[in-house]
């Protein structure tokens, strides 16, 4: 249902042209934003299974209402320093690629940003390649920048 | 009307409504490959199920259909509009004959000919003639309002004009005007034909669902009403119409979405009551075991809607058999038992094929020509048995012949020529573990290939197959009697039972078929894990069991052997791929009925699970691939098996003998040496034993004679008489105190390696009895201080002994050792050679049994020029060309007089 409200709404987004509508993600200390439209869920981690011998950026397994969701830790993906408290009190925006449930893990969300393409920049030249990987570009805020955060991009990856 | 035809109407009237569509891209472009292949497809399927079931009309109208489809679909003919008709005509015929059939159990009588003229017509390439539309009437007998489709090819002889499209009617194409007359036609007062004519159902269920009290409105309600109205006259096509109106065809996704929701239920349930259960008196309890029960009903009901017979997976089997026993010249008889067994619909699918695979097997390989079978003394109608049961949440089918049987020989050769198997070991193998042989990748017995089988999909992809699903296969054999293969397979993928295990304070799921037992480990329980050069076995029985723990599977550290010790442990026996082996784990909890998930695609490459699952607490665990394990034991049984296949060996087809002399010292338990290190045995007076140097010495033979206890806790008798073993070495003898002697005993020995404490070699079971061996040097060093003293009387001679068994390297060293050599006991050649580096023997003894590929480069490397290399074996007759000599391990007399020979040689040398 609450895909549905969020495509529905995401779709009047596009109507208003020239805007996007973003969640704001914290990962560390940078701010990131993931498209609404790609977001299914957003929950706060409870249990999380470890899963041997998987790659790193894999966090584990989750149970969402039912389902088996694969948890991606943000960080690692990033190539960011992990958490001294580990996964404990994390959050995580659920996502589905390919068919699957995939949560990526977050240290906390924040809020849901209408951003205007004139304030739109690609990633400067000097960013580092792991995030250039996952962003299309950033966006100049007041006092700070929102990187976007592609989550296709995020995903394949982690999937290859 | 029998459950084969109504299952057969079914399936073909869906069938035909998807064809239908299909139809229609068909006329639009005659030359579309994939729409041709299903039409194909379908109107074979019909031609192949009604020459099964005895139906000519549809079968000779299929015939002659799929004959002309045929050419269009290799290119022989391109389709014109008129040939695209007859191919319509055709369908259509086919539905009119499949409702009479429906409605009355029976093909009705009719005229097919002009119709399967013009198709062979078409299909030898002449301009198709059209079809008189009387014949199409002739088909069904009682007068029908033809709907929909019927209207079609009695309407559109030619291309027309349709005023409401505003263009001309393609070939079959029904104007409107005509689907509006059609559909008025079919007013509930008239018999409608109960053609797969969806839109006309419910205009006649109406008025006729007053009369009778609420008859199930379902999809085909047609047939039904039919039935009600007519059922004075035809109870037999009434049962039909209903069965075949009682099952509908449901997306599996629907039912796997259903299934996630119950078990969610399920899992609600379980958290709902652990609530209650901690509240002593609540309102909710009595509502709360309601929900409980309903849900486990529904749990149950949901399950059912997965489940079918397995009879309908062996449906295409007589066929299959009937049209090989006509390609082989071949009599063959299929019996099925057990059809109605019911499994997963999914596992149904997947063992479809590995099962065909395997009739076709049975009617090629397994049974023989009708000649052979008389000779053999059989009657000439081989029979081929199919027997399906519920064994324990499994289920088993046997698949079994009365043919000719594996032949051991040939498979044992095969096995051979594809270093399968080395030769020395297939020969110490069993019948049973010979014909196992067939299941390796690539293996093919057969002399020939067939059109049958021996396409180079052999046995190896039924057992990947079956594999798969978590299944096992395992087969029996004798020859000339026939071969009985047993497959045993979960009831379903969904739901398998596990067992919940810890390793590293982690729980996982272990799926139970693949289990065989659960062996308590470590700590104070009577199995211990034992280390042979870094791998790890459990002595298990009469078995040794190779062992890898969980957590290195996991790609965790195992821990230190030592820790086995005091930590207590769990092993998972398990079988895949006929291999026993066993699992070390920390914990085990319970057996639990589990949900099998699949994993995303970013785990994919990990390998070792076959999925997750959700438990009833809510957490997630990992379900591990008894495949991955497996795998991993595969790399750690490189180092096992040097160890494991010597114990085979001796275990298998020509064991080989030794003499033990079974003796008791210091309690019940029966100990044992070899006999050929025994001179003599002798009763001596225990009054004449004497003391001196801290020993018990004794007057013997004019020599004065040490005398040891067997066990430190039975004493040396001082009076009365007292049994003395006595060995001699190198002119000095010594004596062995026993309680009492026993037996003499010629048997395998199966000695279990164990040597923890010193004086013991192992354990063997002789006579069906635990029995220590003891080790005679250690008792002589006791005896003797000087008896490995090399120097006492010759000149030391080194000699190099090769043996990978410890326990001829135990028994044989202090052998050359008391005859005076000094004797350096290695287990590889490599290590041989290496010891050759520091210091040229005078000879080298190797064992030639394990792997006399390597023992022979002993004989061309330079390290060892010059020097006597004398072959080892456990047989009188193996090949040891181009050893200096060839010894029997068990005979000490010709192994003394070999080593002398050879160092004699090295010394003229």
């Amino acid at each position: 249902m609450t895909a549905l409200a969020t495509r529905q709404e995401s779709e009047l987004a596009l109507a208003k042209a020239g805007t996007k509508e973003f969640v704001t993600v914290h990962v560390a200390d940078q701010l990131f934003g993931v498209e609404v439209i790609d977001i299914q869920d957003v929950f706060s981690l409870k249990g999380l299974t470890p899963v041997p011998g998987a790659r790193a950026e894999i966090a584990g397994v989750l149970n969402l209402r039912g389902r088996i969701v694969t948890a991606i830790d943000a960080r690692c993906r990033l190539g960011l320093p992990a958490r001294p408290q580990g996964f404990a009190g994390m959050m995580a925006v659920g996502v589905e690629y390919q068919g699957e449930a995939y949560g990526i893990l977050v240290d906390s969300v924040g809020e849901v940003l209408r951003l205007s393409d004139s304030d739109f920049e690609p990633n400067p030249v000097n960013l580092n390649p792991n995030w250039k990987d996952v962003s299309q570009g950033v966006y100049r805020l007041e006092g700070r920048l929102l990187m976007t955060l592609n989550i296709d991009q995020l995903l394949c990856v982690a999937t290859a | 009307m029998d459950e084969l035809l109504g299952e057969f109407i079914t399936e073909t009237n869906e069938f035909l409504e998807t064809v239908d569509t299909q139809l229609v891209v068909f006329e639009a472009d005659p030359t579309d490959g994939d729409t041709l292949n299903s039409i194909f497809r379908l109107v074979h399927t019909i031609k192949g199920t009604c020459g099964f079931l005895g139906l000519p009309r549809l079968q000779f109208v299929a015939h002659a259909g799929e004959t002309l489809l045929g050419k269009f679909r290799d290119g022989t003919l391109v389709a014109t509009p008129d040939q695209v008709q007859l191919v319509l005509e055709s369908i259509d015929r086919i539905k009119e004959i499949l409702a009479e059939l429906e409605a009355t159990g029976s093909e009705p009588e009719g005229d097919d000919s002009a119709l399967i003229g013009a198709l062979e017509l078409a299909a030898e390439g002449h301009p198709a003639p059209s079809v008189p539309a009387a014949v199409v009437e002739v088909a069904a007998p009682e007068p029908v309002a033809a709907p929909v489709v019927e209207a079609a090819p009695a309407a559109s002889t030619g291309l027309r004009w349709d005023p409401d499209l505003g263009r001309e009617l393609r070939p079959g194409e029904v104007s409107l005007a005509e689907l509006e007359a059609a559909f008025m036609s079919a007013t509930p007062d008239d018999e409608v034909e109960p053609v797969a004519s969806v839109a006309a159902a419910p205009v006649a269920a109406a008025p006729v669902a007053i009369e009778p009290p609420a008859p199930a409105v379902e999809r085909r309600a047609a047939p039904e009403m039919r039935a009600i109205k007519e059922d004075e006259d035809d109870a037999a096509a009434k049962g039909g119409a209903v069965s075949s109106n009682q099952t509908i065809r449901v997306n599996v996704e629907v039912l796997e979405t259903l299934m996630t929701m119950v078990s969610e239920l399920v899992l609600t349930r379980n958290q709902l009551m652990q609530m209650v259960r901690n509240t002593t008196d609540s309102e909710f309890k009595g509502p709360l075991q309601r929900l409980s029960a309903v849900t486990a009903e529904l749990q149950d009901s949901v399950m059912k809607t997965r489940m079918q017979p397995i009879g309908s997976a062996w449906k295409k089997l007589p066929r299959i058999v009937r049209d090989a026993a006509r390609d082989l010249n071949k009599k063959i008889d299929l019996i099925m038992d057990g059809e109605a067994t019911e499994l997963d619909r999914q596992v149904l699918e997947l063992i479809k094929d590995p099962l065909t695979h395997m009739i076709r097997n049975s009617c090629d390989h397994g049974l023989e020509a009708p000649a052979a079978r008389v000779a053999a003394g059989k009657s000439e109608m081989g029979s081929i048995r199919l027997n399906a049961y519920h064994e324990g949440g499994h289920i088993v089918i046997e698949v079994s012949d009365d043919g000719a049987g594996l032949s051991t020989a040939r498979i044992r050769d095969k096995a051979i020529k594809n270093g399968l198997v080395s030769e020395e070991l297939a020969w110490t193998m069993s019948d049973s573990q010979i014909h196992r042989f067939i299941f390796a990748p690539g293996f093919s017995t057969a002399a020939a290939v067939t059109s049958i089988s021996g396409r180079g999909v052999g046995m190896d992809v039924v057992r990947t197959n079956i594999e798969l699903i978590g299944g096992t296969i395992d087969l029996q054999s004798t020859e000339g009697r026939g071969t009985k293969f047993f497959i045993k397979i979960p009831l379903t993928l969904a739901i398998v039972s596990a067992l919940v295990v810890g390793s590293r304070q982690q729980r996982f799921a272990i799926p139970q078929l693949s289990i065989v037992e659960l062996v308590g480990a470590g700590g104070a329980s009577e199995h211990k894990v034992e280390v042979l050069n870094s791998a790890r076995v459990l002595r298990l029985r009469d078995r040794l069991l190779p062992l890898v723990d969980l957590s290195e599977v996991l790609g965790v550290p195992p821990l230190d052997p030592i820790a086995y010790e005091t930590s207590s442990a769990f092993v998972v026996v398990m079988q895949h791929s006929g291999q026993l082996f066993g699992v070390v784990v920390d914990e085990v909890f319970d057996t639990e009925e589990i949900v099998v998930k699949p994993l995303s695609k970013a785990l994919g490459d990990v390998g070792t699970f076959s999925g997750a699952t959700i438990l009833g607490d809510g957490s997630v665990i990992m379900i591990i691939d008894p495949g991955a394990v497996y795998r991993r034991v595969g790399q750690a049984e490189e180092v096992v098996e040097e160890a494991v296949e010597a114990v085979q060996k001796k275990r298998g087809q020509r064991p080989e003998t030794t003499s033990m002399i079974v003796f008791q010292a210091g309690g019940e338990q029966p100990k044992a040496v070899p006999l050929s290190l025994v001179t003599r045995l002798e009763e001596l007076d225990a009054t004449s034993f004497e003391q001196g140097d801290g020993r018990t010495l004794v007057q013997y033979r004019g020599e004065l004679m040490p005398i040891v206890a067997a066990d430190p806790y039975a004493p040396i008798a001082t009076t009365g008489v007292q049994p003395v073993l006595v060995f001699t070495y190198n002119g000095l003898a010594a004596g062995m105190a026993v309680d009492k002697i026993v037996d003499i005993v010629d048997e395998a020995l199966d000695i279990e390696l164990a040597a923890e404490r010193p004086g013991l070699l192992g354990v063997a079971v002789l006579k069906g009895k635990a029995t220590e061996v003891l080790d005679v040097s250690h008792y002589l060093s006791l005896a003797l201080t000087n008896w490995d003293d090399p120097g006492v009387n010759k000149p030391a001679k080194h000699i190099v002994l090769v043996e990978r068994n410890p326990f001829f390297r135990n028994l044989l060293s202090p052998l050359l050792r008391a005859a005076g050599y000094e004797v350096e006991a290695v287990d590889t050649v490599s290590a041989a050679l290496v010891c050759a580096e520091y210091r040229k023997p005078s000879a080298v003894l190797t064992d030639i049994d394990v792997d006399v590929a390597s023992a022979r480069r002993l004989l061309s490397d330079d390290r060892l020029a010059g020097t006597s290399i004398v072959a080892l074996s456990g047989s009188p007759d193996a090949d040891a060309t181009g050893f200096a000599s060839l010894v029997r391990k068990s005979d000490r007399d010709s192994l003394i007089a070999a080593v002398e020979n050879a160092a004699k040689l090295e010394i003229a040398a």
